[in-house]
């Protein structure tokens, strides 16, 4: 609580009040209030506004009749405000737990169903397909254009660790282009995947390919597409 | 042809809109053309004693035999006597009620497996249609 300095506590009120029945957990004095007091209130619980830090406490030093207890004989410098930005835990939706089923709502896999691992350090949500029910890879996603579903996979069989964004980072070919490679390159090339990506796929898949024949038509739902129907009410639906 | 649910004490009521939308309550007396005095009973449907408009609710053909203003442990004893909740819910209007509520309420999977039922009975009267025709 804070006593006002036209109440004109006295030093014993303070003293009751912060040791009292009801003590309220600070009370809080102007500096005004310590001067009319005429008095240092250090007290348990009691608490002078604006007398913080050495600094302050070396200006508050006359109004309290007595002489702070320590000020730097330099000037110590304050260190100053930092502009680097804080990097906090990246927000993520409660729905996507591993073993979540996940509506791809936008890229190249728009409308199909996936199952998603886990939330990387990014941000981005690590989904997979399976593969060979839709044809989804292990893939990153951004849960902005998700649909987390109410309906999970057991994924407990998954060992996800090694998976980070490091590991989907871009791989830097080291060729450079002369003349004749820059004409050569316009063609299309096809996407290459590296075995590890394939053996990995595998391993993933391999457990959560029986936890979802375990379940009746959760195959057929995995590889089917989601889309709006006529009547449906996109803000009405359940997911 | 004629009107034949009439608002009188006693008559079952079924709250459309409002805090206590989709609840039943008995209309224990009348105020004036516009609303009337409705309790639930409040241990059986969960609605208190209040006046209540009677655009906000829908007349059923369930009545209970109470006197005007009945109290409320008489409205329960007259409730439990005419077995009415159970009325209620074997009527036909309570059941789409509650097939409502529930195709509201299902996931996306649930749908799913919803598609494929219907796909599945359309085939076998495709099948048996086809049959017959032949």
């Amino acid at each position: 609580i804070y006593l006002k300095p036209n109440q004109r506590h006295s030093y014993a009120d303070i003293y009751q009040l912060s040791t009292g029945p009801n003590k309220p957990s600070t009370v809080n004095i102007s500096p005004l209030h310590a001067i009319l007091i005429n008095k240092s209130i250090k007290m348990v619980g009691v608490r002078v506004l604006g007398n913080t830090g050495p600094k302050k406490a070396a200006k508050s030093a006359p109004a309290t009749g007595k002489s702070a207890r320590y000020y730097p004989a330099d000037d110590v410098s304050r260190p100053k405000h930092s502009r680097a930005k804080k990097h906090n835990a990246p927000k993520i939706r409660a729905s996507f737990t591993p073993g979540t089923v996940c509506i791809l709502l936008a890229g190249r896999f728009r409308g199909k169903r996936v199952v998603c691992l886990k939330a990387l350090e990014s941000g981005l949500i690590l989904v997979t397909g399976p593969y060979k029910i839709n044809g989804v890879p292990l893939r990153r996603v951004n849960q902005a254009y998700v649909i987390g579903t109410s309906t999970k996979v057991d994924v407990s069989g998954v060992d996800a660790s090694k998976f980070d964004d490091a590991y989907f980072a871009r791989v830097s070919s080291d060729s450079e282009e002369g003349e004749d490679e820059f004409f050569a390159n316009d063609e299309a090339k096809g996407a290459v995947v590296s075995d590890s990506r394939k053996a990995d796929q595998k391993t993933v898949d391999a457990s959560i390919l029986k936890a979802v024949d375990a379940e009746p038509l959760m195959k057929n739902y995995l590889g089917s597409k989601f889309s709006l129907k006529k009547h449906d009410r996109p803000h009405k639906m359940v997911f | 042809m004629g009107f034949t649910r009439y608002v009188e004490v006693g008559r079952v009521v079924l709250i459309n809109h409002g805090p206590d939308a989709g609840k039943l309550a008995t209309v224990i007396d009348i105020v004036d053309q516009n609303k009337c005095l409705i309790e639930g009973p409040e241990e059986i449907t969960g609605v208190a004693r209040q006046a209540i408009s009677f655009r906000r609710v829908a007349l059923t053909d369930l009545t209970v035999k109470i006197q005007r203003s009945a109290r409320a442990k008489q409205l329960k004893g007259a409730w439990k006597e005419g077995n009415t909740l159970a009325q209620w819910e074997g009527s036909s209007w309570s059941k789409k009620l509650e097939a409502k509520k529930k195709r509201a309420s299902l996931s996306d999977f649930d749908r799913f497996k919803v598609m494929v039922a219907k796909k599945q009975k359309s085939r076998i009267i495709a099948a048996k249609i086809k049959e017959l025709k032949a």
